[in-house]
């Protein structure tokens, strides 16, 4: 156990920041600290020097191995995660612009996106409807969100060919949220008198009586397309392999890996994880949007990397320390 | 203004959400997070009521007009306000009032609603069947791996099916769970995690910056 300048200095920032004073204590358990905190420190040169030191490895080695004391204003084992925070802001920033200025950005195709007003297309030759289900979590999930987005796009082209757009809905902020959606993107495509408000509706708080309720919807209605887009759990299946059953097409997205092989055997096309997250900016053809999925390809990149990097470093056994740069991460 | 103040509140909601991951949660930043949580589960609270009325007036439409499936509405209906009525009134007026173990709500809820749900959560055995004959069958060699595998899987998940596989040398559970499970299924599922969190994380930063608005149907 040690006490680090560099933390004495940062108590000092803080204390003036916060009023408050910040006893912290400090473990180390790799070397670089205890190389620099074993040096002798009478001469206030090298006390300058240490604190200089110590700000350097601040920034390349592991802030994680810090114990975190429970009266510290700032999680110093977080540091990690933040220097991610900032390389991942500035990529998704940097290639934002280099969009805005008109630089072409290559973005690979994705079928199931591709597909889906193909599949709208087909509901309206049929006569029948489109079901979209925006998942069945709340609207704190990202994924929710991601299922609003797409559910903008599909609500146009609905709009469109004037081809019926059913949506079934778990939440009731899910609910609000679906129907300014879709009332939008109707009056963006001059259609908004053939907005039906009951487009987005509330079926059911319960897991399995949503399912119920929709499972009965598809055989009934024998909707043509049936797109799931957002979190599902276990009632994924049942909803797939019922809209399979009632002669649909479908098209599934979702972040959920141990969802996705019920997707992949019950629909046309699945979205998996990253994809659904790309929907919205795919499906917009926005350059602007289309900079953030290429700041995403680059961070991917870099953690490709720093995988490849830890494999070989862990398995001559010298990754031990690398490893915990990534604790918080 | 429909516009702007979403993304300005998209914004100010993120960046404080943000922020407040960094500090301790002893500290009124850190804070921050859990005051925003309870900030959505009153605002969602608020939102039950849109979800009656929702509802009410979807299932009352097919009523009145005596839509194909009207009784089944009525019975919708009916439970709804069958569930909710007696629970908003306080169990001090009536031991069937309130939620506690003996009311109506609890009685509908131990009774009805959780058997029901019992049931369609059952259900799914028979689904998993059908969709694992459409998966699995051994058209192309790449379907041919996905049957053996699975197959080996199935049978090692089984205490029956592992003793068969005891039968063989080579210890083909040990195989199994260090090359099959710990392998490359884990190895697929993190890749697949890695890249849904890199999305989320970028989608969030668009929503957070005010780039991406199709969430509010612009753009």
């Amino acid at each position: 156990m040690c006490e680090s300048g560099l933390f004495y200095w940062a108590n000092g920032c803080f204390n003036r920041l916060s009023g408050r004073s910040l006893k912290r204590e400090i473990y180390f358990d790799n070397w670089p600290y205890s190389f620099i905190l074993a040096q002798p420190m009478r001469n206030p040169r090298l006390h300058n020097l240490r604190k200089l030191s110590l700000s350097v490895i601040l920034a390349l080695f592991p802030v994680s191995a810090w114990a975190q004391s429970s009266n510290e204003l700032i999680r110093f084992d977080r540091f990690n995660a933040f220097i991610l925070l900032v390389v991942f802001s500035a990529a998704v920033l940097i290639y934002t612009n280099w969009a805005k200025r008109g630089k072409t950005l290559f973005l690979r195709k994705i079928p199931g996106l591709d597909a889906v007003e193909e599949a709208v297309g087909r509901a309206t030759e049929m006569g029948r409807p489109v079901l979209f289900i925006p998942g069945i979590a709340e609207l704190d999930e990202i994924e929710t969100i991601a299922g609003i987005s797409i559910l903008g796009r599909v609500a146009k082209i609905t709009a469109q060919y004037e081809t019926p757009l059913m949506v079934p809905v778990r939440y009731p902020l899910v609910l609000a949220a679906g129907q300014e959606v879709v009332e939008q993107a109707y009056i963006e495509m001059g259609k908004g008198d053939a907005y039906d408000k009951d487009t987005v509706r509330y079926v059911a708080g319960e897991q399995f009586a949503f399912t119920a309720n929709v499972n009965g919807y598809m055989m009934r209605e024998r909707p043509a397309t049936n797109i799931y887009m957002g979190a599902f759990f276990a009632e994924s299946l049942l909803l797939a392999e019922t809209g399979n059953a009632a002669g649909s097409i479908q098209i599934a997205g979702t972040a959920r890996p141990e969802q996705l092989p019920f997707f992949i055997a019950a629909c046309v096309y699945t979205l998996m994880g990253e994809e659904l997250y790309a929907a919205s900016a795919y499906l917009s053809h926005e350059p602007v949007m289309l900079g953030g999925l290429k700041g995403q390809d680059f961070v991917k990149m870099l953690l490709i990397i720093a995988l490849v990097i830890g494999i070989l470093l862990v398995t001559f056994g010298w990754g031990d320390t690398y490893v915990t740069w990534f604790d918080a991460v | 203004m429909r516009t702007q103040v979403p993304v300005v509140v998209a914004f100010l909601t993120g960046f404080a959400l943000l922020v407040s991951f960094f500090f301790n949660e002893n500290t009124w930043i850190g804070q921050i997070s859990s005051e925003i949580k309870i900030w959505v589960t009153i605002v969602g609270g608020f939102t039950l009521l849109l979800g009656v009325v929702s509802i009410t007036r979807v299932n009352w439409a097919a009523v009145k007009g005596r839509k194909e499936g009207w009784g089944y509405k009525v019975v919708t209906l009916i439970s709804i306000f069958a569930m909710a009525i007696p629970a908003v009134f306080p169990s001090t007026w009536s031991p069937l009032f309130g939620r506690a173990e003996g009311s109506i709500y609890d009685w509908l809820f131990v009774y009805l609603d959780s058997p029901m749900m019992a049931t369609m959560f059952a259900t799914l055995a028979f689904y998993i069947a059908s969709a694992a004959y459409r998966a699995f069958r051994a058209r192309t060699p790449e379907s041919t791996i996905l049957l053996l595998t699975a197959t080996a899987v199935m049978l090692w998940r089984v205490p029956m099916g592992e003793a068969f596989l005891n039968l063989f040398p080579g210890n083909i559970p040990e195989f199994l769970n260090t090359y099959i499970m710990n392998g490359a299924n884990m190895a697929v599922q993190r890749g697949i995690i890695i890249g849904a969190a890199l999305g989320a994380a970028s989608m969030s930063l668009r929503i957070i910056l005010g780039i991406e608005r199709t969430y509010m149907g612009k753009g």
